[in-house]
């Protein structure tokens, strides 16, 4: 059960960018796992040259992520959405940018599995008899805190109030003065930005190599659908759902049947609340 | 093989078993029989400890290597008749070991094989420390160890690890002719391309691969597959990884699938893992190198 929350807390901070970009602003970036990928080699970098925390480059580099994230979708607003394109090319897109970094990673690091050191790595706590693994805890606290300041940002500020305005009535928000291109740049570019810390969390987990963002597509998407299109508090609570589903199936059933039930809690919720947990 | 090309592999388990295929080729010194290659040294060690291990558990990805790996290892228990307590697989996709190897905890095997891939090795080694799984002998088919980020990464935690392997820098391997000089030129140009560093696991293997085909076609004096195919099938090629002869199925006529033991890790440093010491050959008895630290908590402190 534990170890399922940890696991929960960490996925909320992989899907997050899904359920903004995705959730918030209806955009189908598959891309987002390979950004979170490139967060990992990053990280990597970083770490094995400077030997710097994995958590403070992914902490460093957001601005860059965020920088990336604008000019993607800046790209994909003129190519696409502003043609009314969107969906079925819009896909293509980010098909294409996701094997583009894929490639581009694999031709740059090869394909050799890169691996982290922190002082944490190996360390655990025992708490009543429970052992506690930095490395789930870390990323789990941090994926906690990450949720917290993005819901606060959603709610707290104006760009935030302004992302969740874009998301309900683009129309309306002109006639507010505001620009939503320019509020969807920023909230695409808040998506990518939160794949800089996600990629530092998952390298201190597991060992990476580019094709590793395959193994998150369906739990990222996963999340955010049940969790409640767009709902920040919902991708949390999701993430910690599949994630105690799954430690739970691995420990008393087989690990074999993890995913599949997993997934199959997404659909027997959706089939009684399609919106999501908490969506509207 | 619809075109009846010579074909060598790189390390597939078991590729030909249902293909049969006359003109396929394995470099992997896994044997006639390459279901049981990965595990037989793990169980035969594990056979002759004392006090004799009596119950087993295994573990592995839903992938097709771990899967050939653990249909070898089920056949192999039920051999020296181990009782077997768990014995589950997960999906690939695994994020989480912890809760599989709390659960083999629970079930207290005397030893625990594992057949696993990289990303899925280093989450069970990682989660065995941080749950205190300590069976009397812990590893088996982990692909990955031997890789050398792998090895640097999870440093002293490899120590008592008792895992299958192809190639040690260990004496009866060093003196193989031209070994040397390969991994000399080899580790220069890994430098500079940024692959694996000291190349102990495939790129031995590969360029034997290369020793064999260039042998084969200068003896038949042409292209021709079929001839090619004959004469790989009829000789005994001189390679870096020593005197290779194929047999049925186009694997090794005699398996030589090493189990190795991790000892005396000390930190990250990538210069301890040059020489010998470090993985120290147990299986097969003409290539050992040393002796298993046995149980492996006593290889572990």
């Amino acid at each position: 059960m534990v170890a399922g929350l940890l696991l929960g807390g960490f996925y909320a901070a992989v899907s997050l960018g899904v359920s903004l970009i995705f959730g918030l602003l209806d955009i189908a970036n598959i891309a987002q796992p390979a950004f979170v990928i490139l967060g990992s080699y990053a990280a990597y970098v970083m770490n094995d040259a400077l030997g710097l925390d994995p958590i403070l480059t992914g902490l460093l580099l957001t601005p860059l992520f965020y920088g990336l994230g604008a000019l993607v979708y800046r790209v994909y607003y003129a190519s696409f959405e502003r043609r009314g394109e969107e969906s079925l090319r819009g896909l293509v897109f980010f098909f294409g940018i996701l094997f583009i970094m894929e490639v581009s990673l694999s031709l740059t690091f090869g394909v050799d599995y890169r691996l982290v050191q922190t002082a944490y790595t190996s360390k655990s706590i025992d708490l009543g008899g429970v052992g506690i693994a930095f490395r789930y805890l870390v990323p789990c606290l941090v994926g906690i805190a990450m949720t917290a300041g993005l819901y606060l940002f959603l709610g707290r500020t104006f760009y935030g109030r302004a992302i969740m305005a874009v998301s309900q009535d683009q129309l309306a928000l002109r006639l507010m003065g505001a620009n939503p291109v320019q509020i969807k740049t920023i909230a695409f570019g808040v998506g990518i930005a939160a794949a800089s810390l996600a990629g530092a969390l998952l390298i201190s987990i597991a060992p990476v190599i580019p094709s590793t963002d395959r193994d998150y597509i369906g739990r990222m998407f996963a999340i955010t659908v049940l969790g409640g299109m767009g709902s920040i508090g919902g991708t949390l609570v999701a993430a910690v759902v599949l994630g105690v589903a799954e430690s739970l199936m691995a420990t008393f059933f087989g690990p074999s049947w993890s995913l599949a039930v997993s997934f199959g809690i997404l659909l027997l919720a959706l089939a009684v609340r399609p919106a999501g947990l908490f969506g509207r | 093989m619809e075109r009846k090309l010579t074909v060598i592999g790189m390390f597939g388990l078991a590729n030909n078993e249902k293909y049969q295929y006359p003109n396929y080729f394995q470099i992997q010194p896994a044997g006639p029989d390459p279901q049981t290659s990965t595990a037989i040294g793990f169980f035969e060690l594990a056979a002759r400890q004392n006090p004799k291990p009596q119950t087993v558990a295994i573990v592995g990805a839903d992938a097709e290597y771990p899967q050939n790996a653990l249909v070898g290892a089920r056949e192999l228990i039920k051999k020296f008749g181990l009782k077997t307590v768990y014995d589950k697989t997960y999906p690939p996709s695994t994020v989480d070991y912890t809760p599989i190897v709390r659960t083999i905890k629970a079930t207290n095997p005397d030893i625990v094989f594992v057949a696993s891939y990289p990303p899925d090795s280093v989450g069970m080694l990682r989660a065995a420390h941080e749950v205190g799984l300590q069976p009397k002998i812990l590893g088996g088919g982990m692909v990955g160890l031997m890789f050398t980020t792998v090895m640097t990464s999870m440093g002293p935690l490899l120590n008592g690890i008792v895992n299958y392997d192809f190639w040690a820098p260990e004496p009866p391997f060093l003196a193989m002719p031209g070994i040397k000089e390969f991994l000399k030129e080899y580790q220069a140009r890994a430098e500079k391309a940024g692959v694996d560093p000291l190349g102990y696991y495939l790129p031995p293997y590969s360029y034997a691969v290369g020793q064999v085909l260039a042998q084969a076609i200068e003896a038949t004096k042409g292209f021709d597959q079929q001839k090619i195919a004959d004469h790989i099938r009829a000789t005994e090629f001189n390679t870096v990884v020593g005197k290779i002869k194929f047999g049925k199925n186009g694997e090794w006529a005699r398996g030589r699938t090493l189990m190795v033991q991790y000892q005396k890790i000390q930190g990250p440093g990538i210069d301890q893992f040059r020489g010998p010491g470090k993985k120290v050959v147990l299986y097969p008895d003409d290539l050992k190198s040393g002796n298993i630290i046995y149980p492996y908590s006593a290889a572990k402190n």
